[in-house]
């Protein structure tokens, strides 16, 4: 195993360019990502966590090559991905196809992502007949009663033959998981994955993902809105957890960095959303000065959580703080706090409704 | 922030059949009996099964269950506002401030508007779609107090304090249109649509399920001021238990159509005594927790249709056995103002063990 990124996203910026009025109105250009550097290595989980229409999915996407982005580089095992899509592959490259095959995705709802056309054997034996050619048809039969069984669909002969309406949510999500292992990624990107499963089975969803993640030898990007899944998660399989802010990496680290020790305003706004049953009775004022996302095509200038931070300062306006290890443990943050010799500290504190505007496009 | 009813953990042997029959609490709106069921043409659909539930004056009431478990079948129970072709059978007793009680289900639909408005309000799910998009929020409001006879101009002034205490501009809000509101800031408007009239109670489904978490929590924390500074009686119906338990005096949690537990919001988050809420609770990752073991519930939850005999948890129970397969356990005091439907709850703290010490504060 080598320490070099499987993939490796360099300066990505996605923007969109939305039209008013069919483009009579002139456009705005929505900055969903902007200017976000990650590195995914083997065997590693990543989850993104942030609010809705803070670019997390995009992101997602562009990491895994299905989104094209507007500026930066996306490379896989060092090969930039959309110069191979465009111009073909390089000499001993990776192919367009390899690299496909290697970055994969489950959608939110499985549901609509399996074909109710095929059954649960057909969906599974196409990667199987596509990329394990070596494979006969009673191989393939072999493989998947071993998968369906392992992942507790029994019995598999009952199951392999059912339609994708036949079966219950958490069984839908665990054949998209199957199919896509059946890949052989090296990535898989899990777009809210378990958010749409029942508060019961979600445990077992994720227990699933980390245990054939050990099997497969694969990758994740989770992509969630809830801190404590990300950080079940990200601790049982010593990963990372980032959050996103209106298209950018505010902070990055460990879970017990990012829970335990978050130093990002932000970090502590959404641990304050996080409830903890334990910890009931204790509803305080929330911790920011609006409620509301501002509009992601009009972004504040300089840091672009000061609208809400309740640290905020004048400094905040006017520069865009760097996502940087500030203490040498690998835990990264863009927050001007971090700097004990920044303005920032000299800087007068923002006037609670000063640039308070409402946002008045729908965010979501 | 509301005062929460403290229990103490002890589990004398209190008169066992005794729920529900002490009036001695005040109580604001009564649900008996209650069953709701659809004809399907696999059979009879009943998705809601003997509910006997009472709210009390002043409490916020956490109705918790998991999708397809009854639970907004309930919240429209309490308003007699089962959508056709459900049949609502049962009891559901309102009881004001002053005056006589009213029995919900055997007013005429003007009656019910009536009622629905200025006594009990509901705030839906889907905020989306409670909003007809062709009128201003402002107008939703005019049309409301004009509806019911009230004062406009008095009204809106209120609607404005009322959207200010939901941290929304007044102004700006009752002149959009509902488009030009983001899905956070439409639900708050909602809340304060409900909240109008004055209405002693406020039903709300599921009134954060589409909204983000800051979001969620942040009407959680609002609405604690807002039952504070109005004097109301919250039901709050959600799947999320953490998510409720921040505010709720009492929680009763919901499987397969029927009640499973009662009881204080500390005694069912700390100790609960039904088999499936200690479940539940084992299923959720507590985000503070260093230490972190959650596991899921094996199986899945019953289809309207096929219920199972008996108690209806029996197939995905670890204390199951033949008298759970073959009898309803009827609802059984397990401690102060604590009930709950289990034959076995006197075992469940020890075969579904529950480390409430190994969490950090």
């Amino acid at each position: 195993m080598s320490d070099d990124p499987v993939v490796s996203l360099e300066d990505i910026e996605v923007h969109f360019t939305k039209e008013r009025l069919l483009g009579f109105a002139g456009s705005e250009t929505v900055r969903a990502v902007d200017g976000v550097s990650l590195d995914v290595y083997e065997n590693d989980v990543i989850a993104l966590v942030g609010e809705s229409g803070c670019g997390k999915t995009t992101l997602g996407k562009t990491a895994i090559g299905v989104q094209r982005p507007t500026g930066g580089t996306l490379r896989y095992r060092g090969q930039d991905v959309w110069a191979t899509k465009d111009d073909g592959a390089l000499e001993g490259g990776y192919t367009q196809q390899e690299i496909r095959r290697a970055l994969q995705i489950i959608h939110q709802d499985p549901g609509s992502s399996l074909n109710p056309n095929y059954t649960v054997r057909s969906a599974l034996a196409a990667p199987l007949k596509q990329w394990r050619t070596d494979l006969n048809e009673a191989d393939r039969h072999a493989r998947i009663h071993g998968l369906l069984e392992h992942v507790g669909m029994t019995p598999a002969s009952d199951y392999a033959e059912r339609y994708p309406h036949q079966l219950s949510g958490g069984e839908q999500q665990r054949i998209a998981l199957l199919r896509a292992l059946l890949m052989n990624p090296d990535v898989i990107l899990a777009d809210e994955a378990v958010s749409a499963l029942d508060v019961s089975l979600r445990a077992e969803m994720m227990d699933l993902f980390l245990e054939l993640q050990d099997q497969f030898d694969t990758s994740y990007v989770f992509i969630s809105h809830n801190l404590a899944n990300a950080k079940y998660l990200t601790q049982k399989a010593d990963g990372r957890i980032g959050i996103m802010y209106l298209g950018e990496l505010v902070e990055i680290g460990t879970p017990e960095q990012i829970i335990h020790n978050p130093q990002h305003p932000y970090t502590k706004v959404l641990l304050w959303a996080t409830t903890d049953v334990h910890s009931h009775g204790s509803v305080e004022d929330p911790p920011v000065r609006s409620l509301d996302i501002p509009d992601p095509a009009d972004p504040p200038s300089g840091c672009r959580f000061h609208t809400r931070c309740p640290e905020a300062r004048e400094a905040c306006k006017q520069a865009t703080p760097e996502l940087a290890d500030h203490e040498g443990d690998g835990q990264r943050v863009a927050c001007f706090r971090q700097r004990d010799d920044h303005e920032y500290w000299n800087s007068p504190a923002l006037e609670s409704d000063d640039d308070v505007h409402m946002n008045t496009t729908s965010s979501d | 922030m509301a005062s929460r009813t403290q229990t103490d953990t002890d589990d004398f042997d209190t008169d066992a059949d005794d729920f529900g029959g002490d009036l001695a609490e005040d109580v604001v709106l009564e649900v008996r009996n209650a069953n709701v069921s659809f004809d399907m043409d696999r059979g009879e659909s009943r998705v809601l099964r003997d509910v006997n539930l009472e709210v009390r004056r002043g409490e916020v009431l956490g109705v918790v269950g998991e999708s397809g478990s009854g639970k907004s079948m309930l919240a429209s129970a309490m308003l007699d506002a089962v959508v056709s072709p459900g049949q609502l059978d049962g009891e559901v007793i309102f009881h004001p401030e002053d005056g006589d009680p009213v029995d919900v289900v055997s007013l005429s639909d003007r009656e019910l508007t009536e009622l629905r408005w200025n006594e009990i309000s509901f705030v839906i799910q889907a905020a989306q779609s409670a909003f007809n998009p062709t009128m201003t929020v402002g107008a939703h409001f005019e049309e409301t107090l004009r509806a019911h006879g009230s004062d406009v101009e008095e009204g809106l002034a209120n609607a404005r304090e009322l959207l200010e205490d939901l941290y929304l501009p007044a102004g700006q809000v009752l002149r959009s249109h509902p488009h030009e509101l983001s899905g956070g800031q439409k639900q708050r408007a909602l809340i304060a649509l409900s909240l109008i009239l004055e209405p002693s109670v406020l039903v709300m489904d599921e009134p954060t399920a589409a909204l983000d978490l800051l979001m969620q929590r942040s009407i959680i924390s609002l609405l604690a001021d807002l039952k504070e500074k109005y004097d109301l009686t919250l039901v709050f119906v959600t799947h999320d238990l953490p998510l409720v338990a921040d505010i709720a005096d009492r929680l009763a949690v919901m499987y397969a159509f029927e009640l499973a537990e009662v009881g204080p919001t500390d005694a069912i988050v700390e100790d609960p005594a039904h088999p499936y809420t200690r479940a539940l609770l084992k299923a959720v990752p507590n985000v503070a927790d260093r230490e972190i073991d959650i596991a899921g519930i094996p199986g899945s939850s019953p289809d309207p249709v096929h219920v199972p005999e008996g108690c209806s948890y029996h197939p995905r129970c670890p204390l199951a056995d033949e008298e759970c397969r073959r009898d309803d356990p009827a609802f059984r005091s397990v401690g102060d103002d604590h009930e709950a439907t289990c034959f076995h709850w006197e075992d469940a703290a020890d075969e579904i063990p529950f480390d409430t010490e190994g969490h950090d504060e």
